[in-house]
């Protein structure tokens, strides 16, 4: 599996935006989340986020909310999430980004909790609750072990703090597209139309657009505007979540490759 | 009215520049609102010694809010723990549950409202346990003619249904949150996306010491005025310092106010006691810095209850406002400096004190505070002599009564 920062060299080379759809582990359940990363791969996605299902999601909406509480209602634990991310190795090319809030990592203790998610072929990490001031000590130790530590910018993000932020993250930089939490809107906040180039003018790092965007038309607006990726979250969980597995993965796949096709025209 | 700075220099702990107490506080939270605590950061530190912000704080304590309340001598309590010799504490109450709206949450929430209406925000947001805090809030933004908008969980409101109308009435929106176990910690989180949502339009005030920095710092500065009261009515009464601070801790924001003042004196010994629900052997109790684990709540690092997995677990006790898996970060601090001493009482136990004062004194204590009056039980016992113990007479405990009656009830 190729780390993040590989992914986004060679989509760059062929001058292609990424996708990167995001799910909730465990929901429905551990196996339908192992199918499902196969079946985004072969669907057209170019890097995966996994979100570890956590009690208090601050970042998150009700769609990313209920996803967590009813994979923890079923007991879902760190363990068997990095057992799924094991199992698809050398099945699915793209790799594998987890999601996950600070508390779980810092009460593992930070070395084991990355050398665990190293071994298991976790090749990045979002940690929404972490912002640059306390990533410092989540940062070093991870490049270590090969893992790139994503970190976010905002809308409400001064020039000066986009700067630093830009400077630190690895791998490529999550624009948060809205003031807000995750979850599906009617349209793509206008503001990041703004936000691209300045956050463009202070890095050549990549940039990956999330948060809000849940159409194919949100995802082909923020692709025109000059985004790396194109990140897509609850529009995903929703659609996984309802019905049976079998149909929640179908609606995946054909959302996936839907997606995909927008952005590489 | 003179002006006192908020925070005298002379003072103890301050945190440091990312907001930490030795390792807890900081600031755990989504990139989005970072601007917005620097924000409030900035303004907190212009006006905090501001002549002109201090007077109107000051003159609205006292005015509105009955500011300086009593020290309360009590007799009978007293009597009630003293000892065949003539010996035994001399147990003294400060008033906080004779401010407006009946508990020492108003301190914070007007000054809060005051910073607000500086920083230009309309909107006011909050979230709420026992809905002490909401109340506060809700008056204060009725005062000034700020929109209001208060998280409280669905068990919350219906266990504190005279507070939700109170709020109401004030003409506050009451949000009411199912998620979780529908209590404080998951009113918080809701409270908390609603500020990443709407930071530009509108000010946070959170009700406890707790929460990403400046909150446990600024917090404690506005209840800060509760120890620095207690300082000259003491010196008042008896020209010296009190040997025992006692107060009831679920964040930690009355403690935080009676103690802070008291600090850098080594001879006052600072009691914090927590909620131990059902017991502390039981799953079912609130007693974080007892039986916690260091953990990141809700933007602050602290004492947390946690599970082997490091998710957040569920809380418990009769007292909605102590029903909380977190902690101020101060308060961590403090008992790991072991300058502060923390315990926990039980439910019955709570129940009992809320008896015992209101039969003795005359006093309706919330059920919060009874916590505080509960472990006179265990501490009076192991006390040499007649120390001074002042305790923080956080709340009333009018909103509790139905909560008591159908305790005894069900278990009577």
């Amino acid at each position: 599996m190729p780390t993040v920062s590989d992914c986004f060299s060679k989509l760059r080379a062929k001058g292609q935006c990424a996708l990167i759809p995001f799910i909730t582990a465990g929901d429905p359940d551990l196996d339908t989340t192992a199918k499902a990363l196969e079946v985004l791969d072969q669907a057209g996605a170019d890097i995966i986020e996994l979100g570890v299902p956590y009690s208090d999601p601050l970042a998150d909406g009700p769609t990313i909310q209920a996803a967590a509480t009813r994979a923890l209602k079923r007991g879902i634990k760190l363990e068997q999430v990095l057992q799924v991310v094991q199992s698809v190795q050398g099945k699915i090319a793209a790799p594998i980004v987890l999601f996950t809030y600070y508390n779980p990592i810092f009460y593992r203790g930070i070395e084991q909790f990355l050398d665990q998610v190293a071994a298991a072929g976790v090749k990045g990490l979002v940690v929404p609750d972490l912002p640059l001031e306390e990533a410092e000590g989540l940062l070093i130790p991870a490049k270590e072990r090969g893992i790139e530590v994503v970190l976010l910018v905002a809308p409400t993000s001064p020039r000066e703090r986009v700067e630093a932020i830009a400077q630190k993250s690895q791998g490529f930089i999550y624009l948060v597209s809205v003031t807000g939490v995750t979850g599906t809107r009617t349209e793509v906040a206008s503001k990041v139309k703004d936000l691209l180039p300045n956050l463009r003018a202070v890095t050549d790092k990549p940039i990956g657009v999330g948060f809000g965007i849940s159409q194919p038309e949100h995802a082909q607006q923020v692709k025109n505007w000059g985004a790396d990726a194109v990140i897509v979250g609850s529009a995903f969980v929703q659609r996984l979540a309802t019905g049976k597995p079998e149909e929640g993965l179908k609606a995946i796949a054909e959302f996936c490759q839907n997606l995909k096709s927008v952005i590489s025209v | 009215m003179t002006t006192t700075p908020i925070n005298p220099s002379q003072t103890a702990t301050q945190p440091d520049s990312l907001g930490r107490f030795g390792q807890f506080g900081g600031k755990y939270v989504p990139e989005t609102l970072m601007p917005a605590l620097s924000e409030l950061e900035t303004a907190y530190q212009r006006y905090k010694n501001d002549p002109e912000f201090l007077e109107e704080l000051n003159a609205l304590l006292r005015d509105y809010v009955g500011r300086a309340n009593p020290l309360y001598f009590a007799e009978r309590l007293t009597a009630h723990y003293g000892k065949p010799d003539g010996t035994g504490p001399q147990i003294y109450l400060k008033r906080e549950d004779l401010n407006h709206t009946g508990a020492h949450k108003i301190n914070n929430a007007l000054g809060q409202a005051l910073l607000a209406r500086r920083m230009g925000k309309q909107r006011i947001i909050a979230e709420t346990g026992a809905g002490q805090h909401g109340v506060a809030t809700a008056t204060v933004c009725a005062r000034f003619g700020l929109d209001c908008v208060i998280y409280m969980g669905v068990q919350d409101m219906e266990r504190q249904a005279l507070n939700v109308f109170r709020m109401r009435l004030m003409g506050a929106t009451v949000q009411p949150v199912e998620a979780g176990t529908g209590t404080l910690k998951d009113a918080t989180s809701e409270a908390i996306r609603d500020w990443v949502t709407n930071v530009e339009t509108t000010h946070y005030i959170l009700g406890s010491v707790a929460g990403p920095h400046p909150y446990p710092m600024m917090v404690r500065d506005f209840h800060g005025v509760i120890g620095q009261e207690t300082r000259e009515q003491c010196q008042e009464k008896w020209g010296g310092l009190p040997d025992i601070l006692l107060a009831c801790v679920g964040g930690g924001s009355n403690a935080m106010g009676l103690f802070y003042e008291f600090v850098r004196d080594a001879s006052v010994r600072l009691i914090g006691v927590e909620a131990a629900g059902e017991g502390e052997g039981t799953l079912k109790h609130a007693a974080t810095l007892t039986k916690g684990r260091p953990g990141v709540l809700h933007g602050a690092m602290s004492y947390l209850l946690q599970d082997e997995e490091g998710q957040v677990t569920e809380a418990h006790s009769i007292s909605a406002g102590l029903d909380y898996p977190g902690v101020g970060p101060e308060h961590s601090y403090l008992k790991d400096s072991q300058r502060a001493e923390y315990y926990s009482v039980t439910d019955a136990e709570a129940v009992e004190a809320f008896q015992r004062l209101s039969r003795l004194e005359g006093i309706i204590p919330a059920l919060e505070t009874s916590h505080a009056f509960a472990y006179l039980e265990t501490l009076c016992p192991t006390l040499e002599g007649s120390p001074r113990i002042v305790i923080n007479c956080s709340g009333r405990g009018d909103k509790d009564v139905q909560t008591v009656a159908k305790y005894l009830e069900g278990n009577g």
